[in-house]
C-alpha cells in the first residue's frame, strides 16, 4: 500500500505543476511545496471562547487517502470541515492560522463557493435532496452555470459511472432519490460531490450509517477514486482506515498526536497514545 | 450569480422589515386616529372611560358632546367575562382529555373537530346564535326585553373562543415531562390525582396563555357579538337584559358618521382601545411564560 | 387497614367519575359540531328557492364569486410576501433586536382583532385614496390578517427542514440563495401549501375586516368584460361584498330583500361547507406529507 502511495505521488506531481499554471497561480512556492494538496500551519479554531483544534501543522497529499481517526470529540470532523470552510456555518467559530491549498490560503481572500465546488463533500448521513435522482446529481452543476441539456445529461451518466451506481439507476433517474436504499443513497451522494469536477473529496464517516455490503462498496469506490482525487476521510473504524488510506492522522482533544504512513501509525506508532487508541485501551 | 445572492438576500430582508413597518403603521395611524378625540375635542380619558354620558355631536370639527363611552366598555367586559366563565371549564376538560384522558380519541378525533370550530366564520356563529339562542332565550328563559341578551353574547363567544383555550392548554399539558407523570404513578396516584395535582399545577403558565388568547379574541370579536347582543346603550340590570359593545358600536356607526367628527373621532378612540386592549395581552402572555420559566 | 382500603376505594370511585366526566365533555364538543353542522346544513338545503345559486341580485352567485376572487387577490400578494418574510427568518435572520422586532410584529399582527386591521384598511385604502368601497382594499386587510399564519408556517417548514439538505447543497459549492430557492424552499412547499389551505379558509369567512373596506354591496353585469368598469366581474376597483358580508347584511337590512332570511341560511351552509372542505384538504395533505417522511426516514 505504501508503495502505490509514493508512486502515485512521484506519478501526479507534474500533473499538479501543469495545473497550477494553467491557473497562472501568483504565489510562489518551494519545490517541495507542489507534491502537496493541502498546507495546514498553525491551525487554531475555537467555539466561541472553547479551543477545538489546537496548532495544527498537517501535509496532505494529492493522489492519496489520508484518513484522520480519533476519539469522539477530537477535532478530526471539524479539522475536516475547516478544508472547505464548511465551519463558516458555525455562529461563534473563529479560525487562527493558514490552511493553504494547491498555493493559496483559502480564509484569504478567496471566493468560497468555487472552493467547495472545488473541494466535495460527503457526508455521515446520506442526504440526498428530495428530488429525482437525476436533478440531485443535476444541482450542482445547474449552480454553478451549466445550462445545457445534452451536457448536463452526460455529466449524470459520468458522475454515476464514477460512484459505480449507473447500472442500478439508469433506469429510474427520475425517480425520487429519496426512494433509494441508505447504501445507495450515499453513492448517489459522492456522484452529486463528483458532478461538479471537485479535485478534492472529504469524506465525514462516509459508512458508519451503512450496512456491511453497502460500507465494501464505498471503500472499494475510494480506492478507485484516488487516482483522480485526493481523499480526505475521517472514520471511527480503525480496521476501515487500515484498509483503505496511505496516510493516517491520530488526533486527540484538538490536537494531531501523529501522522504518517497508515503502515507506520497501525505498525509502529511512535506515540504511546496513539498505540493505546489503536489497540483499543481507550476511545 | 453574486447578484442574485445579494438581490434575493435584500428581498427577503425587505419582506421581513415590512412586518414591522406595517405593525408599526397600524399603531401609529390609530394612535393618531384614536387620540384625535382627546386632543382636538378636549375631552379627557377619564371621561371616555367611566362615564356613560354617551351624546357625540356628528358634524365635522365640531366638538362640544359628551364622550362617555362605559356602557360599552362595560358590555365588552361582561360579555368576555361570562364567556369565559363558561369556556374555561370546558376548554380545560377538552385539553385534559387530549393530552392524559386518551390521546389517541383526543388526537384523532377531539383535535380536529376543534380545529373545525376554530375555521367556522364568525359570522355563521353570529346567524345560528341569532336564530336559535335568541328566540330559545325569549321564550324559555323569559328574557324581559327580547332574547338578545349578555347570555347570548356570552354563549356565542365562549363556543368562539374555546378551541384556543382547549388547543394552547392541551399543548401545555402535553409538554408537562413525562417522568412527572411516571413519578406520580410511581407513587400510587389515581390519574385523576395526576391530573389535578400534578399535571394541570405543572402547566399552569401554558392554560392561563391560552386564557389570555381566548380573552384576546373575545374582545376583538365583532360580528357574530353585534348580531345577538341588541345593540341598546344601557347598564345591563341582567345577563337577560341587551346591552352594547365596543366592537358593535364600530361596525354599526363607523361608516354612518361624518369624518372628523367628533363621533366619528371617539369611534376611533374605542378602536385604540381595542388596540390597546390586544396589546396588553401579548405583554401578559409574555410575562407569563418568563414566570413559567422561572418555575421550571 | 380497613380504613385504609376504604379510602382507595374512594379515591379509585372519584378517579372513575372524573374519567366519566370528561369522556362525556369530549362526547359533548362532538356531539355540538355535528349538530352545528348538520342544523347549518339542514337549514341551508331546506331554505333553497329556486335562484338562490344565480348570479343576480336575488342569487348568492355573485357574493360567491366575490369570496373566492377576494380570497385568491390576498394570496397573490400576502403568499409571496410571507413567504418571504418567512425564509428571511429561518435562513437569514441572526438573533439580535431586528429579529426580536419582527417575531413580536407578528405576534401583535396575528392577535389584532378583525375589525381593528378593517379599520386601519378603511383609513389607509379607502379615505386616504378617496376611492370608493373596492375589492381590493378588502384584499388588503385580508393580507394583512394571513401574513402572520404564512410567515410562521414558511419560517417552522424551513426550520424542519433536515439540517443536512443544507450543508449538501453549501458543501457542493451552492450559495445560500441558490441553496434556499432550489432545495430548501422546494421541499416545504406541500407544508406551505398546507398552510395557505387554513389561511384561505379562515379568508372565505372573514367579514370584520371586510365592512369597510370591499363594501356591503355589489351589482355585477356578467356581460361587461371592460376591466375599468364598476360592473365588470374582474374589476379589482368596484365594491365587492363576500358571502360572509351577506349573511350580516342580510340580518340588518334583509327587510329589502324577500328571501333574506334563505339567503342568510344557504349562505351560512355554502360558507361551512368550504371551511369544512378545506379544512379536510389541509388536514389531508399534512397526513399524507408525514407518511411521505415517514417513509423516507426509513
Amino acid at each position: 500500500m505504501e508503495g502505490i502511495g509514493i508512486l502515485n505521488t512521484a506519478g501526479t506531481g507534474a500533473l499538479a505543476r501543469e495545473r497550477a499554471d494553467e491557473e497562472t497561480q501568483t504565489v510562489t512556492r518551494t519545490a517541495s511545496d507542489e507534491n502537496l494538496k493541502y498546507k495546514i500551519r498553525d491551525l487554531n479554531l475555537y467555539y466561541d471562547t472553547t479551543q477545538a483544534l489546537k496548532a495544527i501543522n498537517m501535509d496532505i497529499k494529492p493522489h492519496e487517502v489520508t484518513a484522520m481517526i480519533g476519539p469522539s470529540g477530537c477535532g478530526k470532523s471539524t479539522l475536516l470541515r475547516t478544508l472547505n470552510r464548511m465551519n463558516d456555518l458555525v455562529d461563534g467559530c473563529r479560525v487562527e492560522g493558514k490552511v493553504i491549498l494547491d498555493g493559496t490560503d483559502i480564509y484569504g481572500n478567496i471566493d468560497v463557493n468555487e472552493l467547495r465546488r472545488n473541494v466535495g463533500m460527503v457526508f455521515q448521513q446520506p442526504n440526498p435532496f428530495p428530488m429525482s435522482i437525476y436533478d440531485n446529481i443535476a444541482y450542482g452543476p445547474r449552480i454553478h452555470g451549466e445550462r445545457n441539456k445534452a451536457r448536463l445529461d452526460q455529466i449524470v451518466e459520468e458522475s454515476l459511472k464514477k460512484a459505480a451506481i449507473w447500472d442500478e439507476l439508469k433506469d429510474r433517474l427520475k425517480k425520487s432519490a429519496l426512494g433509494l436504499s441508505g447504501g445507495q443513497q450515499q453513492r448517489l451522494c459522492i456522484a452529486r460531490a463528483l458532478a461538479v469536477d471537485p479535485d478534492v473529496l472529504l469524506m465525514d464517516e462516509p459508512t458508519s450509517a451503512l450496512d456491511p455490503i453497502s460500507t465494501t462498496m464505498i471503500e472499494d469506490l475510494i480506492q478507485e477514486m484516488k487516482d483522480n482525487y485526493t481523499i480526505v476521510i475521517v472514520t471511527h473504524n480503525m480496521q476501515q482506515a487500515a484498509r483503505i488510506s496511505d496516510k493516517t492522522a491520530f488526533f486527540l482533544l484538538g490536537e494531531m498526536v501523529e501522522m504518517d504512513s497508515t503502515d507506520v501509525i497501525f505498525g509502529q506508532p511512535r506515540d504511546k497514545r496513539t498505540e493505546d487508541y489503536i489497540t483499543g485501551r481507550f476511545g | 450569480m453574486f447578484k442574485k445572492e445579494y438581490l434575493g438576500r435584500g428581498i427577503v430582508t425587505v419582506c421581513g422589515i415590512f412586518i414591522i413597518a406595517l405593525t408599526l403603521a397600524i399603531s401609529v395611524f390609530l394612535l393618531v386616529k384614536g387620540t384625535g378625540v382627546f386632543t382636538q375635542f378636549h375631552h379627557s380619558v377619564a371621561e371616555f372611560l367611566f362615564s356613560d354620558n354617551w351624546a357625540p355631536k356628528d358634524v365635522p370639527g365640531e366638538g362640544g358632546g359628551h364622550i362617555g363611552a362605559s356602557i360599552y366598555i362595560m358590555g365588552s367586559l361582561m360579555t368576555c367575562g361570562l364567556a369565559l366563565l363558561i369556556a374555561v371549564p370546558f376548554s380545560l376538560a377538552g385539553a385534559i382529555f387530549i393530552a392524559e384522558i386518551s390521546p389517541r380519541l383526543g388526537s384523532r378525533i377531539l383535535q380536529p373537530a376543534i380545529e373545525i370550530f376554530v375555521g367556522i366564520p364568525s359570522v355563521v356563529y353570529g346567524w345560528v346564535g341569532l336564530t336559535i339562542l335568541v328566540p330559545f332565550i325569549r321564550d324559555k328563559l323569559h328574557a324581559p326585553m327580547g332574547g338578545y341578551s349578555v347570555l347570548a353574547a356570552g354563549i356565542v363567544l365562549a363556543i368562539m373562543i374555546f378551541p384556543t383555550i382547549a388547543t394552547v392548554a392541551a399543548d401545555a399539558l402535553r409538554a408537562v415531562p413525562d417522568s412527572y407523570r411516571q413519578a406520580a404513578y410511581g407513587l400510587g396516584s389515581t390519574r385523576w390525582q395526576l391530573i389535578y395535582k400534578v399535571s394541570v399545577p405543572a402547566a399552569k403558565s401554558g392554560i392561563f396563555t391560552g386564557i389570555i388568547l381566548g380573552l384576546s379574541r373575545a374582545f376583538g370579536e365583532t360580528l357574530a357579538v353585534a348580531m345577538v347582543i341588541g345593540k341598546t346603550r344601557v347598564f345591563p340590570k341582567g345577563i337577560l337584559y341587551p346591552t352594547n359593545n365596543l366592537t358593535a358600536a364600530i361596525a354599526a356607526d363607523m361608516g354612518n358618521t361624518a369624518n372628523g367628527g367628533e363621533y366619528n373621532m371617539a369611534l376611533w378612540a374605542m378602536a385604540l382601545l381595542l388596540l390597546i386592549i390586544s396589546l396588553a395581552c401579548i405583554v401578559v402572555i409574555h410575562l407569563l411564560a418568563r414566570s413559567g420559566e422561572k418555575d421550571k | 387497614m380497613n380504613e385504609n382500603s376504604s379510602r382507595y376505594k374512594r379515591v379509585r370511585g372519584v378517579d372513575k367519575f372524573m374519567t366519566g366526566v370528561f369522556y362525556g365533555i369530549g362526547g359533548f364538543f362532538i356531539l355540538l359540531l355535528i349538530v352545528l353542522a348538520a342544523y347549518i346544513i339542514v337549514k341551508g338545503i331546506t331554505s333553497i328557492y329556486p335562484g338562490v345559486f344565480s348570479f343576480t341580485s336575488m342569487g348568492i352567485g355573485n357574493q360567491f364569486f366575490n369570496t373566492i376572487y377576494l380570497v385568491f387577490l390576498s394570496l397573490i400578494i400576502s403568499v409571496p410576501l410571507g413567504v418571504a418574510a418567512g425564509s428571511y427568518l429561518a435562513e437569514y435572520a441572526r438573533k439580535g433586536r431586528l429579529t426580536e422586532m419582527i417575531t413580536m410584529s407578528i405576534e401583535a399582527l396575528s392577535s389584532l382583532p378583525s375589525i381593528v386591521v378593517g379599520l386601519f384598511g378603511y383609513l389607509v385604502f379607502i379615505l386616504m385614496t378617496g376611492m370608493k368601497w373596492n375589492l381590493l382594499a378588502g384584499a388588503m386587510a385580508v393580507t394583512i390578517l394571513s401574513l402572520p399564519a404564512i410567515t410562521t408556517t414558511t419560517r417552522d417548514a424551513l426550520a424542519a427542514l433536515p439540517a443536512h439538505y443544507r450543508s449538501g447543497s453549501i458543501g457542493l459549492g451552492a450559495t445560500r440563495w441558490q441553496t434556499l430557492w432550489h432545495v430548501l424552499l422546494p421541499a416545504c412547499v406541500p407544508r406551505i401549501i398546507t398552510g395557505v389551505i387554513l389561511v384561505a379558509g379562515r379568508g372565505f369567512g372573514e367579514a370584520a375586516a371586510l365592512l369597510y373596506t370591499s363594501g356591503q354591496s355589489t351589482v355585477l353585469n356578467w356581460a361587461n368584460w371592460d376591466i375599468t368598469s364598476p360592473t365588470c366581474p374582474l374589476n379589482v376597483f368596484r365594491p365587492g361584498e363576500t358571502l360572509s358580508l351577506h349573511i350580516w347584511v342580510m340580518r340588518t337590512e334583509g327587510s329589502m330583500n324577500p328571501h333574506s332570511v334563505e339567503i342568510a341560511n344557504v349562505s351560512s351552509m355554502v360558507l361551512i361547507i368550504m371551511v369544512l372542505g378545506f379544512s379536510l384538504l389541509a388536514r389531508y395533505l399534512s397526513r399524507k406529507l408525514d407518511e411521505k417522511n415517514k417513509g423516507a426516514a426509513k
